[in-house]
């Protein structure tokens, strides 16, 4: 995969140091299986963060606590200020600044594109049936799959589905953008296609993590790599550090692993 | 590997001779195996024997609507349609008064007009619910009467197909929305709620009709305070309701399981509060699939309501039982049961070919 990428020419950007996501001692069991161990992390506005780790690490459900789809039991979640706790309104008001693309798209089949993409704009935000349609279409412009407007997700590859997942998260104007191994389920010929999305909205500054296993995108994009193993983050580091120079011996066997299969 | 490659694309050519026309059709489907060649001969044996007696009563030995029940008698071995042209009115609009029954007839075409109305989903606005409620209002004054002009009825005297309709149309049309609430009430996470709904369904749903509406009929007054009186059309319009809603909130409730966990993640994460997720992403697609379970509770409802008989209101199938007491005319029931079941038939059969229209159209453009 990792040809496809434009190595070497990573966007330059500067972190403007203010902080988006912080995660204290997050823990989250699923009965008696402790799932999440003390997850500690800090995500600056613009950053990009890559979370890789063996399937069944726990890398979904730490993703999946940041928006509230999972419930952790123990530690405190902030996003963008506002702490996660069983308060409705606080969590509603969090899940319209975080975006979520799913491993399975999830799109609406019963609406088209361009409805999938204005419903929430238009229920969440109270936004004009003509300005969300507008903004709609100038994300899937930008997607490149504005002329599949009038389609159903049915009639679309999985590749032009998730992106027009993406394009569905884009319009309600996310602070942070989570994916969720957004390329495991496509045909391969169609990875690339997403990927240079992602790349696109990086290049444009958007905070984001991502679960993936594509190693080009990691090195050539991310800021920070995540390395999660049974319920832990084992090691952060750059992705210069990470890949050439893995501190830990879980990271190294994971690492060989899935470099060299 | 070169064998493999074709420059020019081979030439579209006919089927077989052998798998296409009547001839093929036949001894693909009637006659394809030794069994199956028997299973045909002996069905077309029987309706040979059948369909000629019963074309011959229907029509050919039937007298017209003109015929009296005396000339009826003398040759009993055909169709007597004098029958049901004199008691046409009766079994149509009951004990309505005579001179008045223009007003049930336009009843029944109001309703034809809205059901008809209702079929095309570009009606399918929050504005038609005022439509609906003007056709209702409409029905009421014709019915009743006391205003307007028109004399005052009784509702006592209702009766043939407009008690049907009414008690099927309004009874189907309060009972689906209570059975949407009951069907997500029963997978809320709630407990309160979820308890209270499991055991509403599944009290209703384990009790006949008939005796829910003897309930309604009988028990109900007991339990009211002196004085106080609901009116018996009201209460087993109640009973039908209540009956309906929990069978309708079963097949809803299947709609619902049928919905990926994915749909809710991603109506979740998008920011859609509860409401808004159930009604704009997951009922549209829960009602969807639930259309064939539905349409059956329709139908068996529609069908259900001449149970009203054990109660003394006289819908369609009450009224063609009364006719046959009429000593002049007893013992022409054959013609009765007819002509109330090929009504009955219309309604629901257009009920199912609707449905399979609807289902046909909300699949187009969107598979799963
Ligand atoms: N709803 C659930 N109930 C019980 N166990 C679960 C549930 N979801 C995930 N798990 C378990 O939690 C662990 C972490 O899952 P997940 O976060 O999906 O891992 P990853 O995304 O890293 O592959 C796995 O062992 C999985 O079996
Ligand atoms: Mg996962």
């Amino acid at each position: 995969m990792s040809q496809a990428m434009s190595q070497g020419t990573k966007p330059k950007h500067t972190l403007s140091g203010e902080e988006i996501i912080r995660c204290t001692g997050v823990n989250k069991w699923y009965g008696e299986f402790h799932v999440l161990k003390n997850v500690n992390l800090s995500v600056q506005k613009g950053e990009r963060i890559v979370v890789c780790g063996p399937s069944g690490s726990g890398k979904s459900t730490m993703i999946r606590c940041l928006n509230r789809l999972e419930e952790h039991q123990k530690g405190t979640i902030v996003i963008d200020g506002i702490e996660l706790t069983n308060n409705l309104k606080n969590i509603e008001l969090v899940r319209r600044e975080v975006g979520m693309v799913f491993q399975h798209f999830n799109l609406f089949p019963h609406l088209t594109v361009l409805e999938n993409c204005t419903l929430a704009p238009i229920w969440v935000r109270k936004m004009p049936k003509a300005e969300a349609e507008e903004r709609a279409m100038s994300y899937l412009k930008r997607v490149r799959i504005a002329e599949q407007a009038k389609k159903y997700p049915g009639q679309l590859s999985g590749g032009q589905q998730q992106r027009v997942a993406i394009a569905r998260s884009l319009c309600m104007s996310p602070k942070v953008m989570l994916f969720d191994e957004p390329t495991s389920a496509l045909d391969p010929e169609m990875v690339k296609e997403v990927l240079d999305v992602m790349i696109g909205l990086a290049e444009d500054g958007m905070t984001m993590l991502c679960v993936t296993h594509e190693m080009g995108f990691a090195k050539s994009v991310a800021d920070r790599v995540i390395f999660m193993d049974r319920g832990e983050i084992v090691e952060q580091d750059t992705p210069d550090a990470f890949f050439s120079n893995p501190k830990s011996e879980r990271t190294r066997l994971f690492l060989s692993q899935i470099l060299n299969h | 590997m070169t064998d493999n490659v074709q420059s020019v694309g081979l030439p579209d050519e006919r089927p077989p001779a052998n798998t296409v026309g009547p001839i093929a059709w036949l001894r693909n489907n009637l006659f394809n195996s030794w069994y199956n060649a028997i299973l045909t001969i002996l069905v077309l044996g029987l309706l040979a024997s059948a369909i000629p007696p019963f074309l011959n009563w229907l029509l050919f030995r039937a007298h017209g609507f003109d015929a009296t029940s005396t000339v009826c008698r003398q040759d009993a071995g055909g169709a007597c349609w004098g029958f049901i042209s004199e008691k046409l009115r009766f079994i149509m609009f009951g004990m309505f008064p005579w001179e008045q029954q223009w007003r049930p007839l336009v009843t029944i075409a109001v309703f034809i007009a809205l059901l008809v109305a209702s079929c095309d989903r570009r009606f399918w606005k929050p504005w038609f619910g005022l439509v609906w409620a003007a056709g209702l209002a409409l029905v009421a004054v014709l019915m009743w009467g006391g205003v307007f002009g028109l004399t005052y009825v009784e509702n006592t005297l209702w009766g043939g197909l407009p008690l049907t309709i009414i008690l099927s149309v309004i009874g189907l049309a309060v009972a689906f929305p209570v059975s949407i609430l009951l069907a997500l009430g029963r997978r809320s996470n709630m407990p309160a709620v979820k308890v209270l709904c499991v055991t509403y369904i599944e009290l209703i749903r384990g009790v006949p009709l008939i005796s829910l509406l003897f309930m309604a009929s009988v028990m109900l007054p007991l339990f009211l305070p002196n004085g106080v009186s609901i009116d018996k059309l009201l209460r087993a319009q109640i009973a039908f309701i209540m009956f309906a809603a929990a069978y309708m909130a079963e097949a809803i409730r299947g709609g619902l399981q049928a919905i990926p966990k994915g749909q809710y993640e991603a109506a979740d994460g998008l920011g859609l509060g509860y409401w808004q997720k159930m009604r704009k992403i997951i009922l549209p697609q829960a009602l969807a699939i639930a259309i064939p379970p539905l349409v059956n509770t329709f139908i068996s409802f529609f069908k259900d309501t001449s149970l009203v008989i054990i109660i003394g209101l006289y819908d369609l199938l009450g009224t063609a039982k009364a006719a046959l007491s009429d000593p002049s005319w007893r013992g022409f029931y054959r013609e009765a049961y007819l002509f109330i079941g090929v009504i009955y038939w219309i309604f629901c059969f257009s009920m199912s070919k609707y449905s399979q229209k609807l289902e046909r159209d909300l699949n187009r453009g969107h598979r799963r």
